[in-house]
């Protein structure tokens, strides 16, 4: 398995980085921020695939690196695999995970019972979260970019803790 | 209900969630390479580090207190230890050496072998006066802040500038008596 540290310091870490990015450093310019996010982990995404696929050969074709991505990949990143997999065989790809790591400490947007107070709260908790998932968004561009497959990766929440990435 | 007796730092570590070190090395790695290009100074850059370790620590000392059951330290020498006995093994799954006491106690030195942020990296020579490890020297300073002690917390060695190990010295400035935690508005 090799060495290993305690799931708090990298969930501080992001939690923390992602808090500098938006709050200190680009504070209501959440598009910058968000690009920044994304930036780091596609340089994790491109430096881990990077030392996972050192002993394979070259992958056949895109079906082939995005199932490595759903398997491998992801489980030695998150101790699973991705639990499904759709694609419209023209170019677009769904992976959804069901219980992703990162998020599960994450609540649902609560129901708000005061209407004044709905949209400020509201799209903080949203973009909140949103902000944490530019990280793994841009982990699997980077994975993917390095496999030779460029591509853009979005996230959807509707149903947290479950996670789809397109 | 008898008190629980405080749980070795292997132990801790062993009951855990863990996660391959490589994506938290990683993970920092890009977030150090991130903040020199936006920041661009290195100083700025050490200071954010440490910024960024010290909100991390003010979290983190509860996690530490729930999981290793440690009771009130007696004095700054067994707070040394524990954070280097069991809270650099529970966390980050190795131990550090205390070392250099000072005639008073107030100060000492954490020496670290062995560091996971570090595997595989190399400064390149464009970050001259980079501490890399600086989020470290916040974390402790953030989390020994909550538990009513100003410290603070700076780099003797760096392996990555060429020294043999690890040494932060770890100098208690003032233990302040648990009071109201937010100051008033000025």
């Amino acid at each position: 398995m090799g060495r290993e540290v305690a799931e708090s310091c990298i969930d501080s870490l992001l939690t923390e980085m992602v808090s500098s990015y938006c709050n200190h450093f680009y504070a209501n310019k959440p598009e910058l921020a968000a690009r920044r996010i994304e930036a780091i982990g596609y340089q994790v995404g491109h430096q881990l695939s990077e030392r996972y696929t050192m002993e394979r050969p070259r992958f056949s074709d895109h079906l082939e690196a995005i199932k490595f991505i759903c398997k491998d990949f992801w489980s030695e990143l998150f101790k699973k695999q991705i639990d499904n997999l759709k694609t419209n065989h023209r170019g677009t790809f769904v992976l959804q995970d069901n219980r992703f790591r990162w998020l599960s400490r994450m609540s649902p947007e609560p129901s708000l019972e005061n209407v004044d107070s709905q949209d400020p709260s509201e799209n903080k908790a949203a973009q909140a979260t949103s902000m944490h998932l530019y990280f793994p968004c841009g982990i699997i561009r980077g994975a993917l970019s390095n496999l030779g497959i460029p591509c853009a990766v979005s996230a959807d929440i509707s149903n947290l803790p479950a996670c789809e990435y397109i | 209900m008898p008190p629980v007796a405080p749980r070795s730092g292997d132990a801790i570590f062993a009951n855990v969630e863990r996660v391959n070190a490589e994506l938290f090395t990683l993970t920092y790695g890009a977030i150090v390479r991130q903040l020199l290009t936006d920041l661009e100074e290195v100083e700025e850059v050490n200071k954010q580090l440490d910024q960024m370790g010290y909100n991390i620590g003010v979290r983190l000392i509860d996690e530490f207190l729930a999981k290793s059951h440690v009771s009130r330290c007696v004095d700054f020498k067994e707070t040394a230890e524990v954070i280097a006995k069991v809270g650099f093994k529970m966390f980050l799954g190795i131990t550090a050496t205390v070392t250099n006491w000072d005639a008073e106690g107030t100060s000492c030195s954490l020496v670290l072998e062995d560091n996971p942020l570090v595997d595989f990296v190399e400064l390149p020579d464009t970050c001259q006066g980079l501490y890399y490890c600086n989020i470290l020297s916040g974390v402790i300073r953030g989390a020994l802040e909550m538990v009513s002690m100003k410290t603070e917390v700076t780099w003797v060695r760096d392996m990555l500038r060429g020294d043999d190990a690890y040494e932060l010295q770890v100098k208690l400035l003032k233990q302040v008596p648990e009071e109201y935690p937010y100051k008033d508005d000025e």
